[in-house]
């Protein structure tokens, strides 16, 4: 057991943390994600994506041929804290780099790897996951989204939602149904879709926090050539859970930071904020309830780390991503929660600290329910970690 | 980075896993709650010649010189098995005389701690129950020549009653004086309190002009107070990883039962209500695992973070094994409400666990302290 960095490990975060010195843009003020015209923000992302390709900081986790880093997985680790450390805009192309690309490298054809890979890399082609519908949701293969075989096309049509970054993406990686009669984890396909072409449009889903991070994408017989099936016909389930395995190999390391930066800032408020006429970081339950979301987050580090070091050894993404999953949205939920107690009716104002605390606490009431619900990621452990039968 | 057991520390679990299989078997823990002392002679023999109460004893006085993740490994071990044991209790006033003693106490104590011959234990807590050094009222007066004499009284004080030695922590002043008192010295006598858990005994120790002579005390001539505090962190790391044990062995009784148990002609591990119940047992079982490990590794390493790493460890076992082993016998329905059932050992086990060496609102406290009022954030 040691939890320092190897020397390695730490060459690898000064060299990045040096270039990140170097290269993160100044902060952004140009646009906002909730603005009802994005293009200056999204050309704003796709600008520092191509920065992050230039400078050799795309893909790091990508095999060396594919044009990645080949970095090991404390590396990738390093690679979020730092640039969450960092304030760095988020990577536009997050799921073309850690979802897409992954899976076209293990189950692509040789064109489709020539095709797709350098863009994602580049950012020149940004992706979104079609995997959820409005019927579809923690039970992924009842999804309905038809696709009928005509000529050398397939012709799609059918609804997805909770789809990430489609109002700016150029491609997606989309689960259809292309055989109605077989069961449902065998009739499934997956396809990459062009989501420039005709018959695709895309509606952006306010949430209760009152931005659009998701969106609902329709498809109106929409063609794609049949030479954009992702692995085999009807086999698209294999697809989607080696997909759905890449992503929950992120086992949240980069989030983890920016906790650790809005815990800073709760306990700067509540030294600020006033309980009984002296300053709320001297209540005791207030001091209580500071503690607590500290060593929670205490927990989140160590875990993963473990989770890390397990991975870095069996090399199989196994159930560690539903443990973490569970854990970091539950407490970040708790956080929240004692952030407004904490802040009381402050909290809850839109002028208050920008509004962040009150954007959080709504924005985390998500957070159980996105990527795979608590309900999901329990089932997941209790079956697959804990070897209980089945309940469905 | 490298979070996880060597292969030694990997042998060392299935050594202990072993012996504690083999000479601590729920019938014989039953059978040691029924004692005054719950000491077992042999047991601790046995423990001894593992050289497990020399595990952190430093070489030049007998001991192995290990860290505390061997000594956390070898704890989970006796967590697991429930061992009644005043291993822990002798383990404290071991790593207080180590970090307090002048050299001919060192040569003294340490060597006889180290093969098992020493029995000890700390009387810290009075009528506040409060972990706290600060909040110790009971104050040794000293004569003309500098002796102690020790008047009042001691609560909570574990394995009294097996202990060879008892240190007395008192006020000298403004200072912390660490005055032991051997068994049977004059003006000490010992009241057993029993307690929900019969595995660890607890007694009022009152002295009632006990005399310490000048030369006698730990630490006169340092930082009493923060060799206390040290040997209780080395403590508390231990009791951290005893309840790791304890909760995963709770955790496998548990998922075990609810694969066999069959309602409904099913079994109930297949209803969700009960699949995340234990699905929470598991995540609080590694999640105090990883806490407790790292609060060995820091303090064994000297880690700045080391004091806020303790503190957070046993905040969250302190509420995790509770819950895990409430858990546990809601999922084990009536059977694991019967004295029958071995869940009950675990349960109270739990519960004297939460409180030993401060709760999880005690640490919590100190967290703040370091992490609000300071800036170990």
């Amino acid at each position: 057991m040691d939890l320092n960095l190897t020397p390695g490990e730490q060459q690898f975060r000064d060299e990045f943390r040096a270039w990140l010195r170097a290269n993160v843009p100044p902060e952004w003020t140009g646009g906002s994600a909730g603005a009802e015209d994005r293009t200056e923000y999204i050309n704003y992302l796709r600008e520092w994506q191509r920065k992050l390709y230039d400078g050799g900081w795309a893909g790091i986790s990508w095999p060396k041929e594919f044009g990645g880093r080949g970095a090991s997985l404390m590396e990738q680790a390093i690679f979020q804290e730092e640039l969450a450390r960092a304030n760095a805009p988020q990577l536009v192309n997050a799921i073309g780099l850690s979802l897409v690309g992954p899976t076209i490298i293990a189950l692509g054809t040789p064109e489709q790897k020539a095709r797709y890979l350098p863009k994602i890399l580049s950012g020149e082609e940004i992706w979104c996951q079609g995997f959820s519908e409005p019927n579809a949701g923690s039970d992924l293969a009842a999804l309905g989204t038809k696709a009928t075989r005509d000529g050398d096309d397939f012709v799609i049509n059918g609804q997805k939602i909770w789809t990430s970054f489609a109002q700016m993406a150029d491609l997606c990686l989309l689960l259809v149904r292309t055989d109605a009669e077989a069961p449902k984890h065998k009739g499934i396909t997956c396809l990459l879709a062009d989501m420039r072409a005709e018959g695709v449009s895309v509606r952006p889903l306010r949430q209760m926090s009152g931005d659009s991070g998701f969106n609902e994408v329709f498809f109106s017989n929409v063609r794609i050539p049949a030479s954009h099936v992702l692995g085999e016909v009807n086999k698209g389930w294999t697809t989607a859970i080696a997909a759905l395995m890449n992503e929950r190999a992120n086992l949240g390391t980069g989030i983890q930071v920016v906790f650790k930066r809005q815990l800073e800032a709760l306990i700067a408020r509540s030294r600020t904020v006033e309980r009984g006429g002296r300053p709320a970081s001297e209540d005791p339950l207030v001091r209580q309830k500071l503690a607590q979301a500290f060593l929670e987050l205490e927990i989140l580090r160590l875990n993963t780390n473990r989770a890390l070091t397990s991975l870095s050894k069996t090399g199989i993404p196994g159930p560690e991503g539903s443990i973490q999953k569970l854990y970091w949205s539950e407490m970040n939920q708790r956080t929240q929660q004692a952030a407004q107690e904490i802040l009381g009716p402050y909290g809850q104002l839109k002028e208050f600290d920008g509004g962040t605390w009150e954007y959080a606490y709504l924005r985390t009431r998500g957070n159980t329910i996105e990527a795979g619900t608590s309900e999901i990621q329990h089932n997941i452990i209790a079956e697959r970690v804990l070897g209980l039968p089945k309940s469905y | 980075m490298d979070f996880d057991l060597s292969k030694p520390q990997k042998l060392l679990k299935e050594s202990a896993r072993a012996l504690l299989a083999r000479e601590c078997r729920p019938g014989r823990v039953r059978e040691l709650m029924e004692t005054g002392d719950a000491h077992d002679a042999g047991l601790w023999q046995a423990m001894a010649d593992q050289g497990w109460t020399g595990l952190v004893v430093p070489e030049e006085h007998g001991g192995l010189g290990l860290g505390l993740v061997e000594l956390a490994v070898v704890a989970e071990e006796m967590g697991r098995a429930c061992l009644p044991s005043p291993f822990l209790s002798t383990l404290a006033a071991a790593a207080l005389v180590e970090r307090a003693g002048n050299d001919a106490q060192r040569a003294k104590y340490l060597e006889a701690f180290a093969s098992g011959s020493l029995r000890a234990t700390i009387a810290l807590l009075e009528e506040g129950a409060d972990w706290d050094a600060d909040a110790v009222r009971l104050e040794a007066s000293r004569d003309a020549g500098g002796d102690f004499t020790l008047s009042g009284r001691k609560l909570f004080v574990g394995d009294a009653g097996a202990a060879d030695l008892i240190v007395c922590v008192a006020r000298d002043g403004d200072a912390l004086a660490l005055l032991p008192v051997e068994r049977g010295a004059e003006g000490l006598t010992l009241r057993p309190t029993p307690s929900m858990d019969a595995t660890r005994k607890v007694y009022e120790v009152t002295f009632n002009g006990a005399r310490v002579a000048a030369g006698e005390a730990f630490g006169a001539d340092g930082d009493a107070r923060g060799a206390l505090a040290g040997a209780l962190q080395v403590a508390t790391v231990a009791l951290c990883a005893e309840m790791v044990g304890g909760m995963q062995w709770v955790l496998d009784a548990t998922v075990e039962y609810a694969k066999t148990r069959q309602q409904f002609g099913r079994a109930i591990g297949s209803f969700q209500a009960v699949q995340h119940m234990c699905a929470d047992m598991l995540l609080m079982t590694e999640s105090a695992r990883s806490a407790a490990y790292y609060a060995a590794w820091a303090l064994t390493e000297r880690d700045p973070a080391a004091a806020v790493a303790v503190s957070v460890a046993k905040a969250y076992c302190s509420d995790a094994y509770r819950e895990v082993a409430n858990r546990g016998v809601q999922v084990h329905g009536g059977i694991g409400f019967t004295w029958e059932h071995d869940l009950h050992l675990y349960y109270k086990r739990s519960k004297s666990s939460e409180t030993l060496l401060g709760d999880a609102r005690f640490h919590r406290e100190r967290i703040a302290r370091l992490v609000v009022d300071g800036d170990a954030l």
